[in-house]
């Protein structure tokens, strides 16, 4: 399973926001952020992806419009960064979709169809003319063509071809979406649906050419902690994965950001556990056959748009993050909250809970990082006030969920926990026929993770995956179980 | 027969170089070991200092190979430039 695979496109993104983060901190932001296509690519540089200097530094223009949080589709050409700059300081609230598509730098695919290539042999057998449902093959000098008109792109024929002459070519952000929500229009354009669109974040990390972003929100974060607001972070418990240093050290580095207070998500997540197995407990006691979690935002957004028939069998449990915003506002009313996220779907849960004011992705820590010069293993430590369980902490983890609400479940009580390890089309349809017949035959109490190995493999998490789970790994064989929480 | 002298492969994991791919680079201290035995020396280590000059945190992450530096450091690159030293 490959999690998180190297991409130049990150390394261009995050060159963007460490850029625009040194720029807002300068004592210029406006013009500087005009000066970032132009710094990255002066003249005589060399042109390492595009076809020439002038469409690097559209291209990157477009990118740091995504990072001052706008639709790159709403842009006019002719604006300048600055006046973009300018106007990302006066929004009182980020946008609500938040993802954009820089549809410059999706030119590069061709529609998704399928292609009879040159290793066609133009056999006797010819399977593929005979399997063609719809006419749309026929042999013309000695080699199959498609008729692009018949074609239904249904791939029997690649299917049947001895010789595997015949391949789908994809487009990836297409095929890496599991809801349909993306697709390229007539002019070759990717466009996102945000109407069927659940903010998983796949077609994010499946583009090669990084023309999907998401719309950054440090503009806003860095304008609070300017104007000298109290502004508190909340990391969500996938984040003690992902940078070189300990968790004390990593709350020491974001204090020094600026934050007024740090707090670990993990907390609420022990809220979330024990509800959740009060709420599953009394569920089976009234003859439930199953229940989902509900803490993945991804997931709940997949139930919300496509699978109402699933809304019964979920959690009505809230998540991590929403007990954990309620402990801060009630302790401090007047605090901006700013949750550290290892993925896009939660900006949308953000977007929905009054508590969440701003929120960061992982990505962006570490450009802020990278632009104020922080050494994260050179930190000093600042433990944590409210120390969260080990479950709470490896919610981060596939399985980790299930695992943690079942070590509050009675022993006796029939207890099986099923596993979605990653949002795809087969999960999905399996989640469609659970919840329509009302029965999971694998288990009763179903854990659903939108990313394959839970948040670990968010679309915007920095480490690797088994570095990642090794580290993280680590803090939670440290910390106490919820047990003795529970006890006391 | 004279002892050659062991190439050193140094993976900066200095927070800058972490974020902009080292990350991902953590892999080489497995898998170079298992590929090349006692010929090279492998570790991750703390920030090399070169990230700081002038804006060169663009070229990072930085894979020191004896005293050569690579830049913006891919696991092919770091490869690549092992088997330059042991064939030379």
């Amino acid at each position: 399973m490959a999690i998180n695979t190297p991409k130049q496109t990150s390394h261009l993104k995050r060159e963007i926001l460490v850029r625009l983060i040194k720029a807002f901190l300068s004592d210029n932001f406006t013009e500087n952020t005009r000066l970032i296509p132009f710094d990255m690519r002066p003249k005589g540089s060399e042109v390492p992806y595009r076809c020439c200097i002038h469409k690097e530094r559209a291209i990157l223009k477009d990118r740091t419009v995504a990072g001052l949080g706008m639709a790159i589709e709403d842009v006019e050409d002719s604006t300048l960064l600055s006046t973009l700059a300018e106007k990302a300081l006066e929004r009182t609230e980020p946008e609500v979709n938040p993802l954009t598509v820089l549809t410059t730098a999706c030119k590069g695919c061709v529609p998704a169809r399928i292609y009879v290539t040159d290793l066609c042999q133009g056999c006797v057998a010819r399977p593929c003319v005979n399997t063609c449902k719809f006419g749309a093959i026929s042999v013309i000098n000695g080699k199959s063509v498609i008729d692009p008109a018949k074609c239904k792109n249904c791939g029997m024929c690649a299917q049947v071809c001895p010789y595997q002459a015949i391949t789908k070519i994809i487009v990836p952000c297409e095929n890496a979406c599991p809801v349909g929500a993306i697709a390229k229009d007539e002019d070759g354009h990717a466009q996102i649906d945000f109407e069927k669109c659940i903010s998983c974040g796949k077609c994010v990390s499946a583009c090669p050419f990084g023309a999907v972003h998401e719309k950054s929100q440090i503009i806003d974060v860095l304008r609070n902690i300017k104007a000298g607001k109290k502004v508190v972070a909340m990391l969500a418990p996938a984040i003690m994965g992902q940078l070189p240093c300990t968790p004390a050290q990593l709350r020491k580095a974001i204090l020094d950001l600026g934050f007024a207070d740090v707090v670990e998500v993990a907390q609420g997540a022990d809220v979330t556990t024990k509800t959740e197995a009060a709420e599953f407990e009394e569920r089976l006691l009234h003859g439930a056959e199953f229940m989902t979690t509900s803490c993945c935002a991804g997931y709940n957004e997949l139930v919300d748009k496509h699978i109402p028939d699933m809304k019964p069998f979920r959690s009505n449990t809230q998540t991590p993050l929403y007990y954990t915003a309620e402990i801060v506002k009630k302790a401090h009313p007047d605090a901006v909250t700013v949750f550290f996220s290892p993925c896009v779907a939660k900006r949308k849960e953000a977007m929905k809970n009054p508590n969440v004011d701003y929120v960061l992705n992982y990505e962006e820590l570490g450009a802020w990082f990278i632009a104020v010069g922080t050494q994260v293993d050179k930190c000093e430590s600042s433990e944590f006030e409210v120390q969260a369980s080990k479950e709470g902490r490896n919610y981060a983890v596939t399985g980790g969920v299930a695992k943690a609400v079942q070590t509050l479940l009675p022993e006796d009580l029939p207890t099986y926990p099923v596993v979605i390890n990653g949002l795809d089309k087969q999960s999905i349809r399996d989640l469609k026929k659970y919840a329509k017949n009302g029965v999971c035959e694998l288990g009763n109490l179903i854990e659903v993770m939108a990313c394959p190995g839970g948040c670990l493999g968010g679309n915007a998490t920095v480490n690797s995956y088994k570095a990642a789970l090794k580290q993280l790994t680590g803090y939670v064989e440290s910390s106490e179980t919820i047990k003795d929480q529970v006890e006391h | 027969m004279m002892m050659e002298k062991k190439i050193s492969v140094k993976v900066c994991l200095g927070t800058t170089c972490f974020v902009m791919g080292s990350a991902n680079l953590q892999e080489l201290i497995d898998t170079v070991p298992a590929k090349y035995g006692d010929k090279v020396e492998v570790s991750g280590v703390p920030c090399l200092g070169l990230c700081s000059i002038d804006w060169e945190f663009s070229k990072a992450p930085y894979v020191k190979v004896d005293d050569d530096v690579i830049k913006e450091a891919t696991v092919e690159k770091v490869l690549k430039a092992i088997d330059a030293k042991l064939n030379k």
